[in-house]
């Protein structure tokens, strides 16, 4: 039969026909994705208004990724919101999960539920939900208010000193729930016995943490970075609802200049720089974070 | 009245789903790159041997008008699919294809579009550098001058609007030129005010400059709030300083913003910012402005909290609704009782006709139909405020807000008192402006420094404009 034919190679064989399988895929990605970037790596040459002609621009678009000052100062925020977006989510997510590790919390599922929801919420929903709360009479002043701390009461997104950091915490407040979660459920997978073992060394709460949770969160820790670094730095529709990278200039970060310079002044070969700048960026920081927390090599 | 969103200044204010729509649309767009950016269109520069005599739409043949509108809102909506569905009884060979986007819908995909293979037949097109000015140096416009002799734009519109939709021959200023577009709508920056409010403060509502800002201090003693204001969205103190300047100074701020004036390290760019911040200082505008966002602090005042509202009147109808009878509107008090007006405003977008459509006498037919003098009626009937009112106009009770709003807009145009948007004045224009406003506001600079950071956007951009053409552009 001929079936016994097919049946007499080791499976896979012939090694081409694996990309036969991911070809689809890889057909929507080239398509979708690769083609794009290479016209958008293109574009960044240029000097093109989106309708004439345009003219070659060398490394200028690059060069002034450097020299001005309004371009390398969203780069700078975008950098200060990853505290934010990153390292204060997953700090919060960790001391989250070590805790739930040791106390059992009643009505556990209600508070994961509650703190991963603002995950499921369109980005845009949270921006419009948070300038509320933000604004010079919204809740939050409203609090401030109500307990005493008028002096502290401001028009936080107004504010030149405020304002990142305002929607930093927007950013820290979506991401914890989604490093929580991934945690806990690394946390879940970890051996009970190491825990034990522990506590019969005679482990403090603390210690605990660091020879046991810690090690055994590595991959999860790394996951969490990589995502909540990706949102952080592509973070545009906050951004856009919340102040539009006011007050001045205080708030703008590299995508929303892309859409900025793109749509709105007709600067098409820059923002196609800072787009590709904005991806080489996030690959390394990407590359960097499965090398060094994942000890990962390749 | 609905079209809010018509004009450069207030273009940027975006409800949350816009801000969705808009923003998503945007990255799609840019990431998918339609567009590899070297072709330019090679479009034939649009100048068309026009008709001479009053083309007949009805003898056109069978023809589909393609025609890409922003006008989604309440008033202006119903408006225009009003006119439309006259427009086709008339021409039933015609039919209108209408696809209407808000204000940043339309901004992201206009220029796609039109540099595409088949674009529409008629755009509304932004006045201004970014849209209408390079949209004519690609070549993507078609000149309307021949229309406009033919179907008398040029006696229906008083000049000051007309030339606001004009770019020169070099395609490289605007204000000056052939004719690339007419505008259905007017708009101004008035000054709102709650009869109430005043009434219980024991204020009349004030007819010189001075009764002005001596009812803000009145107003303050008694524990109201003057002037309502919210600047987080960052346009809306262009409008509030646009105006401010122009009572200082309107015929060099207007000469400015088209680019033959001044410039703006003027003395009356820096006493408007000076008044500005004193104002802020003293409380007559809330100091959270910057934290304030523009719909919440219209909401505000539409609540009952503020005396006066310095806006557009494209938020008329959202006013009006909640205050009624109460809601007034006048321009800017004149220095002297009986004075000329002047403030910032013009008109709503332009229409367009695109230099690749098959059609252009029946989109100039198009064009003529919805801004002649039965189109105002129909847009005074919507409550939109026509940019040449007609007979339904003077129908209007003279007390109520929209006849207010219709005798204010008159005065505006026959004292010639209506000075551009200042974000018309170069392309980057918005972003500096607002900037500097809210570093006005936050008390961050000094009037000298804020006129001097518009200086330094303006300066060197005239000066290349002024400089001869560089050869091969």
């Amino acid at each position: 039969m001929r079936a016994s034919n097919t049946g007499r190679r080791a499976p896979g064989e012939p090694r081409a026909v694996g990309y036969l399988y991911i070809l689809p895929a890889l057909l929507v990605y080239g398509l979708f994705l690769l083609y794009p970037f290479g016209q958008s790596v293109w574009l960044s040459f240029l000097h093109w208004d989106g309708l004439t002609r345009a003219t070659p621009a060398g490394f200028d678009n690059y060069t002034s990724l450097f020299t001005d000052p309004s371009l390398r100062a969203p780069f700078g925020h975008a950098l200060v919101l990853l505290v934010f977006y990153s390292a204060l989510p997953v700090a919060i997510g960790l001391l989250l999960a070590g805790a739930m590790s040791r106390i059992r919390i009643r009505g556990l599922t209600f508070f994961r539920t509650v703190l991963f929801l603002p995950q499921v919420l369109a980005m845009v929903v949270v921006g419009v939900a948070w300038r509320s709360v933000l604004a010079p009479d919204g809740l939050l002043n409203d609090l401030l208010r109500a307990v005493g701390l008028d002096s502290l009461a401001r028009p936080w997104l107004g504010d030149y000193d405020w304002a990142l950091p305002a929607v930093g915490i927007v950013g820290t407040w979506v991401m914890t729930g989604l490093c929580m979660v991934l945690f806990l459920a690394g946390a879940q997978r970890i051996p009970r016995e190491l825990y034990e073992a522990a506590r019969i060394d005679g482990a403090g709460a603390l210690r605990e943490f660091f020879t046991v949770t810690l090690p055994g969160l590595r991959g999860e820790i790394a996951v969490a970075f990589t995502l909540t670094i990706v949102a952080g730095l592509r973070n545009f529709d906050l951004i856009y609802v919340t102040t539009g990278g006011g007050p001045g200039n205080t708030t703008s970060v590299p995508a929303y200049e892309v859409y900025h310079r793109a749509f709105e002044l007709n600067q098409v070969g820059s923002a196609a720089a800072i787009g590709v700048a904005l991806t080489v960026l996030i690959f390394v920081l990407t590359v960097s974070v499965s090398r060094l927390v994942e000890g990962r090599r390749s | 009245m609905g079209s809010r969103n018509t004009g450069p200044g207030r273009n940027r204010r975006k409800s949350a789903p816009a801000a969705l729509a808009a923003g998503l649309a945007a990255l799609a767009v840019l990431v998918s790159g339609c567009v590899p950016g070297t072709g330019g269109t090679g479009a034939a520069d649009g100048a068309r041997p026009g008709a001479t005599a009053v083309p007949d739409a009805a003898d056109a043949g069978n023809v589909t008008l393609r025609v890409w509108d922003q006008e989604v809102r309440g008033g202006t909506h119903a408006e225009i699919e009003q006119l439309n569905k006259e427009f086709q009884e008339k021409y039933p060979n015609v039919t209108i294809k209408r696809v209407s986007r808000s204000f940043d819908d339309l901004k992201t995909t206009l220029k796609l579009a039109l540099s595409g293979n088949n674009p529409p037949d008629v755009v509304q097109a932004n006045q201004g550098y970014p849209d209408m000015v390079s949209f004519v140096r690609a070549g993507l416009l078609t000149p309307l001058d021949n229309y406009a002799g033919i179907y008398d734009w040029n006696t229906r519109y008083p000049n000051t609007l007309l030339n606001l939709n004009r770019v020169s021959a070099d395609s490289r200023r605007f204000g000056t030129g052939r004719l690339y577009g007419i505008s259905q709508t007017g708009e101004f920056v008035g000054v709102y005010y709650n009869k109430k409010v005043l009434a219980d403060a024991g204020i009349e509502p004030p007819k010189t400059w001075q009764e002005f800002t001596d009812s803000l201090a009145r107003l303050k003693d008694e524990g109201e709030l003057p002037i309502q204001f919210g600047n987080l969205d960052k346009w809306p103190a262009i409008h509030t300083f646009g105006m401010l300047q122009d009572q200082l100074g309107a015929t060099d701020t207007r000469n400015t913003v088209l680019g033959r004036g001044d410039g703006f390290d003027t003395a009356h760019t820096k006493d408007a910012a000076a008044t500005l911040a004193d104002w802020i200082d003293r409380g007559y505008l809330p100091k959270d402005a910057n934290g304030l966002g523009y719909d919440d602090a219209n909401k505000q005042f539409a609540g009952g909290k503020g005396a006066y509202l310095i806006t557009g009147t494209w938020m008329q109808a959202d006013l009006k609704k909640p205050l009624g009878d109460k809601l007034g509107i006048m321009p800017p008090p004149p220095a002297a009782k009986g004075g000329t007006p002047a403030t910032t405003g013009g008109q709503g977008l332009a229409w367009s006709v695109t230099s690749r459509s098959p059609h252009p006498e029946v989109a100039a037919a198009y064009l003529d139909f919805i801004t002649d003098e039965h189109a105002a009626d129909v847009m005074t009937e919507n409550g939109v405020l026509p940019a040449v009112p007609g007979k339904a106009a003077d129908r209007l009770d003279p007390d109520s807000a929209d006849g207010q709003m219709i005798a204010s807009w008159r005065r505006l145009n026959e004292d010639d008192g209506l000075v551009p948007y200042l974000d018309y004045a170069t392309p980057t224009f918005y972003d500096t402006t607002s900037a500097a406003l809210q570093d006005l506001i936050a008390g961050n600079t000094t009037p000298e420094e804020f006129a001097a950071a518009l200086q330094k956007d303006y300066g060197p951009f005239i000066e290349k404009q002024r400089a001869p053409e560089p050869t091969g552009s």
